[in-house]
């Protein structure tokens, strides 16, 4: 029911920005990275690990894609399975170790994971273009109609954002949802009661990987060029910043934070130089008075407000 | 052969040096309040920008512009701490870490707005020439760097093991709520290590800006190899902060002399990854990863 209103607004929005071609590719920015926000948000809101390299799975999606299509001319549909599967085999293979680790550590061991995939996108020239990018990423069509441009490329990723969130809607209330949100409360608790909490948490860390590498693939034939300043730490951060201003444990959160977190640098550039002060100081903010997030947050000050009329009229 | 060796090393302590100020600060810090601060870099720069400022621009005496500038960034310090840390409702570590990277984006934008974005140049301590050691040249600025360093963790270790003060922030390290029984004024405690913290973050600012010059973004990678440093030595141990930062500086400068230079930056989280996996409390940890 929500989705196909979901559906209707997006369906809504697109026709109403015909032509518009700045806010036409704006939402698809948003949309592209609602689909890592609300990936991170599997892994951080509910199964309650955090991850300071995110971006790296975003990077691998684009860069596998890129790679493919630009060095070996494949088409970009044989290349999109091949970047969901090099993401989720690379998560797997560094959530094993990884995911041991619970805190900070696992903060600082997903931060070094990404900084040396950052490394890995600006050296390895050959295969990435290096610092300078790789260019002439093809843009994708099919069927003979193509999506290049502004409103169907919108359809495409709000398409692929509604997927996510209705796959994402069925895990949380699933049996596999329900271990993660026991996991968040109380690893050894979620263990006692039989719950694999090593298998469950390395299956949403490959989850929100693939979704990551998904939003790579979408980004990449959009923009059609890809460097690695794309893919870095404050990339990563800001992944994380999405997750938490909008609302953790919540699918509508991730889109919420992502929106906010878009539209800030775009009505921010009129402050020029100051531009990075204020950034900073809102996302302070933000975290200082409203720690559950703005949705949560907004919610609780409305449900203060109501009970404090209340309290008045009884009076 | 021997002559590059023994120069990559001459690079790697100098390096490793200021590495490991940067970890005593995040070890400091964690000791006092169990918090990572990713703005620890960000009080680097500071450190090097005032310095600019005061010793090449106003032209006070070197001592005094460096004991100026530790005092003033050791008071944002606070101010960072009274200002965006105390005040935490939900003090979460997410919510913290978020701040934090919320607090040096803030400071990188007002070192661009105060001191804007060209890189400057700053003249080494002492005009003295290079020394010659069996066909390698070692900068004077070195010799001051690992002087200084010394001093540091001899300081510190004093404090922590002598004075009065220093044993309570231990006691607040070891265990806050017994440390308050005991009528330490916790709060108080917190605020120095911040301080302190960011006050050896100014001074690893002040050694390296003759070295790298000194610019509004220089802090970031610094202070996460600090930070990679204090893990490899185990967070919250001084030797270990001083140790981690010697080993990472030396295995950097070999990367680069003898692998590749772009691979500079991987070294530092190759490492990370690699104690995280085999010992999560470092070589030297004190603390057992009380894993939360």
């Amino acid at each position: 029911m929500v989705f196909t209103l979901f559906a209707a607004v997006i369906i809504c929005t697109g026709a109403a920005l015909e032509g518009d071609y700045y806010h036409e590719q704006l939402l698809t920015f948003i949309g592209i990275f609602t689909l890592l926000a609300v990936g991170l948000n599997m892994l951080m809101g509910y199964a309650g690990q955090i991850s300071l390299g995110h971006a790296a799975f975003y990077g691998i999606g684009a860069y596998t894609t890129g790679a493919l299509t630009v060095h070996l001319q494949w088409s970009p549909w044989a290349s999109l399975p091949c970047a969901l599967i090099m993401a989720g085999v690379i998560a797997y293979i560094v959530g094993k170790p990884t995911l041991k680790l619970s805190g900070y550590y696992l903060g600082m061991g997903t931060l070094g994971f990404g900084m040396i995939m950052h490394v890995l996108f600006r050296e390895w020239t050959t295969i990435t273009g290096g610092p300078n990018g790789l260019v002439g990423i093809p843009s994708l069509s099919l069927w003979g109609l193509d999506l290049s441009t502004g409103r169907n490329y919108l359809y495409v990723v709000w398409g692929c954002v509604l997927l996510t969130f209705f796959i994402c809607d069925r895990l949380v209330n699933s049996r596999v949802g329900r271990a993660l949100r026991a996991i968040h409360y109380s690893e050894q608790a979620a263990s006692a009661v039989g719950v694999d909490t090593a298998k469950a948490k390395l299956q949403v860390f490959v989850f929100s990987a693939v979704v990551a590498a998904l939003a790579g693939f979408l980004y990449a034939h959009m923009v059609m060029f890809i460097s690695p300043g794309t893919f870095t730490f404050l990339a990563s951060v800001k992944l994380v910043a999405m997750v938490v201003i909008g609302g953790m444990a919540s699918i509508w959160g991730a889109l919420l934070g992502a929106t906010f977190l878009t539209l800030l640098p775009e009505h921010l550039s009129v402050f020029a130089d100051y531009e990075m002060i204020i950034y900073g100081g809102i996302l302070m903010g933000v975290m200082i008075f409203l720690p559950q997030g703005l949705t949560r947050g907004v919610l609780d000050i409305y449900e203060k407000f109501r009970a404090k009329r209340k309290g008045t009229v009884e009076d | 052969m021997m002559q590059e060796l023994l120069q990559y090393l001459f690079a790697g302590i100098t390096n490793g040096a200021i590495y490991a100020v940067i970890a005593l600060g995040f070890s400091t810090l964690y000791n006092a309040t169990d918090l990572i601060n990713f703005a620890q870099g960000e009080f680097v720069m500071l450190g090097a920008l005032l310095l600019v400022t005061l010793w090449l621009q106003l032209g006070l005496p070197l001592p005094l512009a460096f004991v100026l500038v530790v005092l003033a960034v050791g008071l944002a310090g606070i101010l960072f701490e009274r200002l965006a840390i105390r005040t935490v409702r939900k003090p979460d570590p997410i919510v913290l870490v978020i701040i934090t990277v919320g607090a040096s984006i803030f400071l990188r934008g007002v070192g661009m707005v105060v001191w804007g974005r060209d890189p400057m140049a700053v003249p080494p301590f002492s005009e003295l020439e290079s020394i010659e050691i069996a066909g390698a040249y070692l900068l004077p600025q070195s010799l001051w760097i690992f002087g200084i360093v010394m001093i540091l963790v001899v300081a510190l270790t004093l404090f922590y093991k002598r004075t009065l003060t220093g044993k309570a922030m231990s006691a607040c390290a070891i265990n806050k709520r017994a440390a308050s029984l005991l009528g330490i004024g916790t709060e108080r405690m917190t605020l120095m290590a911040f301080a302190l913290a960011t006050g050896l973050g100014a001074v690893a600012g002040i050694m390296i800006a003759p070295i790298t010059m000194a610019t509004y973004d220089m802090g970031s990678m610094l202070g996460l190899k600090g930070f990679c440093a204090a893990m490899l030595g185990g967070l919250g141990s001084l030797w270990g902060a001083l140790l981690g930062g010697f080993v990472l500086g030396i295995a950097e400068a070999m990367g680069v002399g003898f692998v590749s230079s772009g691979l500079k930056d991987a070294i530092a989280f190759l490492l990370l990854l690699l104690i995280l996996y085999i010992r999560p409390t470092g070589i030297l940890g004190v603390k057992s990863s009380h894993r939360f």
